[in-house]
């Protein structure tokens, strides 16, 4: 299945679409938005750049094995909850900063803790799309 | 020496507790404790009373010389440290048992020596008849484990506290508890499942396929007794009623003489030994469930003495293994000259094991005698028991003490030797230990029985033994008892030459009953397995969603269905045109013939939905739906071309069947969604996340605020399932793509 039209406009889209995910996953807090859907784009664009390019492009595109991004997204997610741990407060407490960051507004472990579901909701989609689309 | 610096642990603790023993004797407890799971009113704590500091000063004295021992013993077993491991965590956690000062540390502790003893009887884990006795020991003192976890609870709940301290004080409000029963039966079952009463007086024998340093401290001494120390530890809560009279009475005098009569059948030591083990457990049940003041310490002064004439026995059976090759009795003789501290060993301890004059078992004997005789109800059948048993473990005593080492050796091809002083001591101690307490009962009974016999009981006894009763029935008992003993000891063999034809099939044993459960219940899961895990996803999906829906449905006829108003058909026409939309994508799925148009019409579901989320205010579930939707295409476009054709394979009847299913499950959660919207909304827990989310979650998306902080848990347990499921995708189509070895 190729598709010059698919190919050709997959190129521009890919990384707007992944400038995207990281604008909902930042804004999710405030706005709709978040790491579920984020992550969720992520995997949409990477699989239409598979499925005009090819399976071993794609791979080669995202530069990171799947899997990997699976497991890193469950850490980064469960570190986010262990963190408080270290200044006393309870597993999956929120903590924040007191100064406001620039894009985000206020910084904390919520981000950190979408972070890791936007890994993995990515690392995810992908893992299985990769694996049905091998030949 | 590395011995020397293990020997130090044991070693040391028994002199601790040693040191305790005067201020124990006054009447003091120790006690210490730590929280643990403090939401919960768990404790970690220990407790140092009469009845823990007799137990635990046998543990750690046994412990140390059954650690000398093993050390020449097993000196050329490649395994030896793991051993040395082994028997020290056994010896932590039997001391941890009996010191429990609360409920849970006693149940936590008790499953920890269930646990040792299977590694330890499994120690020889290349034969298969030690891997087959350690499962069975495991598994049956793991039932009772279970047994005694739901008791503990049951008491716990009943008495209002776990502690011990709280407990042994309110048994009369247990006793007189509606659950009573069920509570004693079940704290029962832990302690006859652990002390080898019946039915499962099997599998202590069976547990001599361990090493024997292991059968004389764990299946002698000391574990096996946690069940008597448990019926002790909870006498003055649950006993007293005409239940635990019956059934300690009964299961006791049937283990009693069930044990004995299997003693005297068998011609290997160990299993001779295992089995007066087993009568002699049957004896302090028995006494134990008499409960009066002279059972009580009738009992304290039995377990003692059992255990330091049984672990002698033991020990001195493993020198002569080791010393002459052998453990038959028909093959053994004459090794008195060989190894006569062995035999002194031996002698001393057999002739306390039956009760003879000047010996700790001589005093103990009587006392068992005069408890019986002056129990409550049905004396004279328990005397009878108490004679018939005593006069088997005569018999018994004579066959381990005597046959080995006096007359001729039975078999030429054996070369006995002399076994050095590591082998020879250990036995020595404990036998001359029995001696000593028989000359010297009094301060022994002052110091150690009377403080452990006053907390069975519950108040304190007047306790003093005496070596001389002066003449009375009880005395001409115990002579009559000898008599007996030697009588059958010389016409054993005769006895024994009739019996044999029926010997091999052994009759009918409980040990049958355990060995169908185990062949059955595999045979029962399997066949229930093969019923439910077809292998055809369908036949999942309609299990799943047949039993969800047929479990509301059942709940939702049963609750009243009053309140319920038909909604009125309001909406604009937008909002039915989507919902005519779902339908019709629905309908046009199910009656397609090309599998791309299905997938199409059933994506056209999805947006519809999420067109619907749009319309009535939730954008990041709509985002999430279109995502969703969208990925979801092109992963069935994906498989689609690896499909073969589209063909209709299953019978019109088989469709209907899905149909009736299908419409089921619709017709339950409209049904389902329709209560839900008449019952009229409890607005805090929403209007709660509305007015939090800025000011405490610092953000004004309620929904991404939820996800990420105030449920981050679920969300993170969530994750979790994702992350399982796709390496589950990943290991099933794995195969099928791999074997190019590019991973």
């Amino acid at each position: 299945m190729h598709s010059v039209i698919l190919a050709t406009a997959i190129r521009l889209l890919l990384p707007l679409m992944l400038l995207f995910s990281l604008f909902l996953l930042l804004r999710g807090h405030n706005e709709p938005g978040g790491g579920f859907v984020g992550g969720l784009v992520v995997a949409a664009a990477f699989a239409l750049y598979t499925l005009a390019h090819g399976e071993k492009e794609g791979r080669r595109m995202l530069r990171v094995d799947p899997l990997r991004l699976v497991a890193s997204g469950l850490l980064v997610a469960l570190v986010s909850g262990l963190l408080p741990l270290l200044v006393g407060l309870p597993f999956l407490t929120a903590l924040w900063s007191s100064v406001p960051a620039p894009v985000i507004g206020h910084a904390g472990t919520p981000l950190l803790f979408d972070l890791g579901v936007y890994l993995l909701v990515a690392g995810m989609s992908l893992l299985i799309i990769f694996t049905l689309m091998e030949e | 020496m590395r011995i020397a610096a293990l020997l130090s642990i044991p070693c040391g603790l028994f002199i601790w507790f040693a040191l305790q023993i005067g201020a124990v004797a006054d009447g003091q407890v120790l006690q210490s404790s730590l929280a643990w799971l403090p939401t919960l009113g768990i404790t970690l704590s220990l407790r140092l009373d009469g009845l823990g500091l007799l137990f635990a000063l046998l543990i750690s004295g046994i412990g140390a010389l059954v650690l000398l021992y093993a050390s020449s013993y097993l000196h050329d077993d490649p395994h030896l440290d793991r051993f040395y491991a082994f028997i020290l965590a056994f010896m932590a956690a039997m001391l941890g048992t009996v010191l429990a000062g609360d409920l849970i540390t006693l149940f936590v502790f008790w499953e920890l020596t269930s646990l040792c003893s299977f590694v330890l009887i499994g120690f020889d884990y290349q034969s298969q008849a030690s891997r087959k006795a350690a499962l069975q020991a495991l598994l049956v003192t793991g039932a009772g484990g279970l047994a005694l976890l739901g008791g503990i609870i049951l008491l716990g709940q009943v008495a209002g506290s776990l502690e011990l301290t709280t407990i042994l004080a309110s048994g009369e409000q247990v006793r007189n508890h509606a659950l009573y029963l069920p509570m004693l039966l079940l704290v029962l079952a832990g302690a006859f499942t652990k002390s080898a009463q019946f039915p499962f007086q099997f599998w202590l024998p069976n547990a001599m396929a361990a090493p024997t340093p292991v059968s004389a401290y764990l299946h002698s001494a000391t574990m096996v007794k946690l069940g008597v120390f448990l019926l002790a530890r909870f006498s003055p809560v649950l006993g007293g009623s005409d239940s635990w009279f019956v059934c300690l009475t009964g299961i006791g005098g049937i283990t009693l003489l069930l044990g004995a009569v299997r003693a005297i059948t068998c011609s290997d030591l160990k299993q001779i030994l295992a089995w007066t083990t087993v009568s002699a457990l049957g004896m302090l049940t028995l006494l134990l469930g008499l409960g009066t003041p002279l059972a009580i310490s009738a009992a304290m002064l039995l377990l003692t003495v059992h255990a330091l004439y049984k672990s002698a026995l033991f020990l001195a059976a493993g020198a002569v293994d080791h010393g002459a090759g052998s453990r038959d009795i028909n093959r053994l003789g004459g090794l008195a000259g060989t190894m006569p501290q062995v035999a002194l060993a031996s002698g001393l301890a057999a002739l306390s094991m039956a009760g003879v004059v000047p010996l700790a078992g001589f005093i103990a004997k009587e006392l068992f005698y005069e408890a019986t005789l002056q129990a409550p109800t049905a004396a004279t059948l328990l005397t009878l028991v108490a004679f018939l048993g005593n006069g088997l473990t005569v018999t018994a005593a004579l066959l381990t003490g005597w046959l080995p080492f006096y007359g001729m050796l039975k078999d030429d091809t054996l070369h006995p030797h002399p076994v050095d002083l590591r082998l020879w001591l250990p036995p020595l101690l404990p036998a001359a230990l029995g001696l000593l307490i028989g000359l010297f009962p009094g301060p022994a009974g002052r110091l150690l029985m009377a403080p452990a016999a006053a907390q069975v009981a519950g108040s304190p006894l007047p306790l003093s033994l005496g070596l001389w009763h002066g003449f009375s029935p009880v005395l001409l008992l115990s002579l009559a008892t000898l008599g007996a003993g030697l009588a059958l000891f010389s016409l054993r063999r005769p006895l024994l030459a009739r019996l044999q034809p029926s010997q091999p099939s052994a009759g009918w044993d409980t040990e049958r009953l355990y060995d169908w459960l185990l062949i059955g219940l595999p045979r029962l899961a399997l066949g229930i397995t093969l019923r439910l895990q077809s292998g055809r996803l369908r036949y999942y999906l309609m299990t799943v969603t047949g039993v969800a829906v047929a479990l509301m449905a059942l709940n939702l006829m049963t609750s009243s269905n009053d309140d319920l108003q038909l909604p009125r058909p309001d909406g604009s026409l937008h909002e039915w045109l989507t919902a005519l939309v779902i339908l019709a994508g629905a309908l046009f799925a199910t009656i397609t013939r090309s599998r791309l148009a299905a997938v199409a019409s059933l994506g056209v579901v999805g947006y519809g939905v999420a067109l619907v989320y749009i319309l009535f205010g939730a954008p990041d579930l709509a985002m999430t739906q279109f995502c969703i939707e969208t990925l979801s295409i092109i992963l069935f476009v994906l498989v689609l071309h690896k499909l073969p054709h589209f063909a209709l394979l299953s019978s019109t009847a088989s469709r209907l069947r899905d149909l009736v299913v299908a419409l089921g499950v619709g017709t339950v959660m409209t049904w389902l969604v329709w209560r839900a919207i008449s019952q009229p909304l409890v607005p805090s827990l929403s209007t709660w996340f509305l007015e939090q989310s800025l000011p405490a979650g610092h953000g004004r998306n309620v929904v991404n605020v939820i996800l990420v902080d105030f449920r981050a848990l679920d969300t993170l347990g969530e994750i979790t399932v994702l992350a399982v499921a796709a390496l589950g995708v990943y290991a099933m189509l794995k195969p099928r793509s791999g074997g190019e070895g590019s991973d």
